[in-house]
This record gives C-alpha cells, structure tokens and sequence, in this order.
C-alpha cells in the first residue's frame, strides 16, 4: 500500500465515496455492528464509565512524565536481552528496521496489523530493499493484495464485500484449484488461514505493533482475535516492535485498566482472545520463541504534540469508537480521509503529523454532534481538537476565500443587532414561503453542496432569536398567572 | 554527534518543560512503580471462591470455549482422550515439560500418543497447563518456557488448557501479583498469553467466524475446587 496523502482532496474523495454503491453497502453496516456491541458490553460493567475516567488520569500522568517513563522503559528492556532504537522521523524508522532485516539476512518478514508501520510506509521501503512483508491480520492481508490502505484502524478491510475478497483470493492464489467453492465467509476464512500458516512458519522476522508499552517490567503488548500478530511474534527469528512513544504506561496494573475499557469500546468483547505480553528475546531454556527482540520507538511529530493542547490527543488508544459513532465516517468511509487515520481521531492526528496546509479539510469533516467525544475510552475532546484545527487553519488564512468572504458578511451583520434581527426575519420568511408546499428544497442557489445529497429543510416559524424570546416571554406571562392565582 | 535518542528525549523534555532530575517528578514515577496501585478493579468478581469459579466458568463459556470441570487432575488424561475421540481426531497429543502434567496417569489410556515439547504447525491437538485463570473475564494465563512453550498457545487447531481451580484468580490484578511473587518485582518471564475463547475473526464483512490464524478449538480442563 502506499502513504500518498490525498487529504487535501477530502470533497472529492468524499463525493467519490458517496457515490460507491459497493461502498455504501458495506458502510451500511458499520453503525448497527459496532455501536450496539459497544453499547451492550459497556452495559454489562457498571464500573465502565469510572473506568474510562480511570484510563484519561493513567494516560495523563504518564504523558506528563513521558520522560521519566521512557528512561525506565529503555532500562528494563535492556535488562531483559532486547534492543531499544529511537526514531526522529519516519524515514529513519524505516532504515533502522531494514537494517534489522538485513543484518538477520532476511528474506520475508510477517507483519501483525500496525498502524505505525502504515504511518510510515513500511512496506513499500522493504521491498524496494528485496524483503518480502507479508500482512498476517486477515483485512491487512486482503488489503494488501489489493494494493490499498486501510479505511479503518481495527477493520481495514470494512470497506470491502465478500465478493470482492472471493474474486481477490482467485486472482491471487492461482496455485489452487479454480473449481473451488468460495462462496461462504467460512471457505475464504480457511483459506487464508491455509496461506498465510506457510508464510508465518517460513518467516525469517516478525514486526508488530505494540498496544501498550509497560515501563515496569519493559514489556511490549499487543491485542488480536485472531493470534496473527502473537504467531508473528513467536516463530520467527527476531521479533522488531514498532511503537510510537505515547504508548507508555506505568504498570502492570495500569494496562489492566487501560485493556478493560479497549475491547469494550472497540469490538463490544469483554477482552479480545490473546493479549500478548512480550519481555525480551527467548531465555536460555526456552524451546520457541525469537532470538533476537528489538523496539523502535517513533516519534514523528508527537513529542511536540506533548507541549500544547493537542496532548489529550496522545491519550489515544486506537479503538476505533470514534469512527464507528461517526456519522461522516459512515458517509464516507476511512479512504476518503485520504491518509492512515481515518475519523474524528484522524481528523484530529493527521494534522499535527503531516501538517494543516495538507490535512485543513479533515477538521471541517465534522457535524460536531459530539459523539466521538461521548464514546471514547480516554475521553479525549475530538470536537474540541476539531475546533482548534478549525482556529489555526483561519489564523493562517488557510480558509477558502468564498469561506472566509461568507464568514465576513455574516460577521458584519452578527455584530449590528439592529440589522441583523430584521435581514434575517426576512430571509427565513422568504425560504419559509419559497419552501411551504413541500416544506423542503431538493435544491437551492449557493446551497448546491448541501442539497447535491439531501434536502434543505424549508424553516417552518419566525428565527431562533424570536422564538427565542416568544418562549421567554411565555414563560414570564405563566410565572406572573401561577403568582395571580396564589 | 547528537543521537537520534538525545533528540527525541530533548524534544519530550522541552515540551513537558522539565530536565528529568526534578525530585519530586522521579519520587511519584518511582512510587508508582513501586506500589503499582490497582486502580479500580470491577466489583463482579470479587466474591466468594465457589461463586469466583461459577463466573469463571460462565465467561469461558460466554468466550465460545468448552469446559470440563474434573475433580481431580489424576481425570486428564481420561478427559483429553475423550475428548479427542469426541472430535473424530487422531489420538494424539502435543504438550510441554510440565511436571504437572508429566505426574498424571498417562498410562490409563494407552491409545493416546503423548509427545512433548515445541508445535511446529503439524500437530492437531495441544496440551498446556496454564499459570492462571481469571473470572471476570474467562481469560487463561499461559506462562512461556520449557514447560508450556507458547507455540502450543497458538499453532495447534485444538489447543487443551489444564486450569487448577485454586489458580483461578478474581482478577488481572491478581494474577501481577502471583507474577511478582514467582520471578520478582519489575521480571516479567519472556512471554504471558492471555487467551480468552479461540481465535476468530470479522474482517469479512463484520461476521464473526471462529478459527483465523489461532487454534480453532479452545477447551480447558478446570481441575478440583478452589482452596
């Protein structure tokens, strides 16, 4: 897959998207699995909300001595035999890793599903280098034969139908037999499992992520259903972790926390099927296990996230919640996002690593209906962020002239009461007659963006600002009849 | 020559605005690693044992495990011939050097081939004893070594797991503690797997299927009662 970053062109993709029928189909389905699951497991735990206050405060106090914690880190991974590498940029994480994979003379690599490595666009830098990657997650897997990016960061293939994954699997395992049946979920799951188990035992090293990173022990974590990423770490030769430094936690004790509330919010499971906690490369008596363990902890931009608001951000466990409670992201999908992170977080992320001149239209791609916010496990305030985003793309005349002259005439008006209660009294009242038969308009001069894809309701009574005090006017006439009748 | 880490722990430190020498700072990181307080632990849990292993039972269920409770450990070998045949599998079995598990009476079943050490992929059937068993989750905890090596874990289609009901714990927390306890503070052995139910996965269009890349089977021989 490739990093191109076609943020910039959100409308397009977007338009694009919306007019995917095959899109649409699986983006159907993305609200009603994800957000009903959520809701019943956070449900089932009466402490799920304290939890979650649980996980901001553990998140806070180790991004605040960051520092501190990453010293202890380093130490302990030391103690245990492994490696630890530091990495500035991206480019620098792709050289120390290849580096890795050539001193091992490696030929392939397995890789369980990460981020990070799509962050910075490992793969393509493998083979350019003549190493094979070999995506084991079964949507990185599929994605990766079709040569794309994921379009959501625990289900990069949701974008995809079965059909699409059975003529994939045809195109590229032409060594099996093309009479076989495929037309159930079930045969293309065994499918992939038959593939991918030669690739796993054949792999010379395995490059996960980490979930959480523990500065106790020096222990790096990672959470699969399907045990891809937990054989990825085990059979092969060397085992490299690729982490971004917001991934430290203090304790033991506090990645429990921190795991009660991820499946929860994620996939709606009490806990995923294996949480794998990794220490070092194998002991002296050890019958499996990878001979050499190294950690390549990335910064790329973050470190200077820790100094402003955008902190909170690095409180991220990357869940997914917020997306599967977008509605923008249910219009759209994740590609039209146009870069690794797609969604409220992405919207709020993806500025800070690849810049607001490029990513200024993915802050906008938001109704602010404050959803993100009320689901995350970290309650970090994506609207918020969002807004931030907002100031600093008019701070830097970012803004669409058309945009910025809108927001100036509106200015002009909002700050002249004595104008503005009287020029918008007679624009609704103009759209309310315009609109009273249907009492919506399928289209409407200037409004073409909005009503390309839905109607405008036509208003129906005087502005806000007269009901407004229509209601309060009401309510002092009820007060002043309850005081009469006493 | 500044190293890439002098610049990346320049950058963390200038933007958290602290040289990494304040006391106070070192005292809480120190404290809390140190004490790794528990936090808040659900309530769910911690009860009584009896109730602990009726939880711990129901949520292995709930993960779309099987469950055998056996009075004695001395019934396994019985047990995982049983259910061997029950599956129409070949009357073999892979496990580790556990001498908790070398103690039981394989000699009782005769037809069962038992062999020991590491899964390369070829073996049907895995036999593990694990360290732990948590209830609020029916999560096992598999400790790496000679005596459960974590290939078992993950490569055979059926993967057994023997739990002593004394060893099934409230909670995670609980489980760090005996962890502690066995290697000391801040030793972590080389790998612990949590596994909670067999693998699976919804990356086709969100239906849920068991058996992705993991053992396809989980089944665990719950052994006696809670102390």
């Amino acid at each position: 897959m490739s990093v191109e970053i076609t943020s910039p062109h959100f409308k397009a993709n977007a338009r694009e998207a919306l007019a995917d029928a095959p899109l649409q189909q699986a983006l159907a389905k993305v609200g009603p699995g994800f957000i009903g699951k959520r809701a019943a497991a956070a449900g089932k735990l009466p402490e799920f909300e304290a939890l979650r206050d649980s996980a901001r405060d553990i998140k806070d106090h180790t991004l605040a001595h960051l520092d501190l914690y990453l010293e202890r880190y380093e130490a302990k991974v030391k103690e245990a035999g492994g490696h630890v590498h530091f990495a500035v940029d991206a480019a620098e994480a792709r050289d120390i890793i290849t580096r890795i994979c050539r001193s091992l003379d490696a030929k392939t690599v397995t890789k369980g599903k990460s981020m990070i490595s799509e962050e910075i666009g490992l793969n393509d830098h493998l083979e350019a280098a003549g190493i094979e990657p070999v995506e084991t997650d079964l949507g990185e897997y599929l994605i990766q034969i079709r040569g794309e990016a994921p379009s959501h960061i625990i289900a990069p293939a949701i974008h995809l139908n079965k059909e699409q994954v059975e003529a994939d699997f045809r195109r590229v395992h032409t060594h099996l037999s093309p009479g076989r049946n495929l037309s159930e979920p079930t045969a293309l799951l065994a499918e992939a499992r038959g593939e991918l188990r030669q690739r796993f035992l054949a792999a010379d090293v395995g490059i996960t992520g980490a979930n959480f990173l523990v500065a106790e022990t020096g222990t790096s974590i990672i959470v699969t259903n399907e045990g891809n990423g937990d054989l990825t770490q085990t059979l092969p030769k060397a085992h490299i972790v690729l982490a971004s430094l917001e991934k430290l936690v203090p304790t033991l004790e506090d990645v429990s926390q921190l795991l009660r509330v991820l499946a929860r919010s994620a996939t709606g499971q009490e806990m995923s099927v294996y949480t794998t906690f990794s220490t070092g490369p194998r002991r002296p008596d050890d019958v499996d296990g990878p001979g050499e363990y190294h950690v390549v902890i990335l910064d790329n931009g973050r470190s200077g996230m820790l100094g402003g608001q955008l902190r909170e951000m690095l409180r991220c466990i990357r869940c997914g919640a917020c997306m599967n409670h977008c509605p923008v992201y249910h219009a759209v999908g994740g590609h039209a996002y146009g870069w690794v992170y797609p969604g409220p977080m992405g919207a709020v992320l993806t500025p800070s690593l690849i810049g607001i001149e490029k990513a200024a239209n993915l802050p906008n791609a938001s109704t602010f209906c404050g959803r993100c916010e009320e689901v995350c496990p970290v309650r970090i305030p994506l609207p918020k962020l969002m807004r931030h985003w907002r100031e600093k793309e008019f701070e830097r005349h970012l803004t669409p002239a058309p945009q910025r002259f809108g927001l100036a005439v509106w200015g002009f008006f909002a700050r002249r009461g004595w104008l503005y209660r009287p020029a918008t009294r007679l624009a609704m009242g103009m759209l309310a007659l315009a609109g009273r038969r249907k009492g919506r308009f399928a289209s409407l001069p200037l409004a073409g963006g909005w009503t390309r894809h839905r109607d405008f309701p036509a208003p129906e009574g005087g502005t806000f600002q007269a009901q407004w005090r229509a209601r309060k006017a009401a309510e002092a006439d009820a007060r002043a009849a309850k005081g009469a009748a006493r | 020559m500044t190293s890439s880490r002098d610049t990346v722990f320049a950058s963390v430190r200038r933007a958290l605005g602290v040289t990494s020498r304040e006391a106070p700072r070192l005292q809480e990181v120190g404290d809390r690693i140190a004490g790794h307080p528990r936090g808040l632990v659900p309530a769910r849990a911690q009860v009584p044992p009896a109730e602990c292993i009726a939880l711990f039972k129901e949520m292995v269920l709930a993960a779309a495990a099987s469950i055998d409770h056996l009075p004695s450990a001395n019934q396994v070998p019985a047990a995982v011939a049983a259910y061997l045949r029950g599956r129409n599998l070949p009357p073999t079995i892979l496990r580790g050097a556990d001498p908790r598990l070398s103690a039981l009476p394989w000699g009782q079943e005769p037809n069962l081939d038992v062999w020991i050490g590491p899964s390369d992929g070829r073996q049907l059937a895995g036999l593990s004893h694990a360290f732990a068993g948590i209830a609020e989750s029916g999560t096992l905890v598999m400790l790496s070594g000679p005596d459960n090596p974590s290939t078992l874990n993950l490569l055979p289609d059926h993967h057994l797991v023997v739990v002593d009901a004394a060893d099934v714990t409230a909670d995670y927390e609980t489980v760090w503690g005996r962890i502690r306890a066995r290697f000391g503070a801040g030793i972590m052995p080389r790998t612990v797997n949590w596994i909670t139910g067999p693998s699976r996965s919804a990356d086709i269009e969100q239906t849920l299927l068991l058996g992705a890349h993991g053992p396809r089977s989980l089944h665990v021989l719950l052994v006696g009662e809670p102390v």
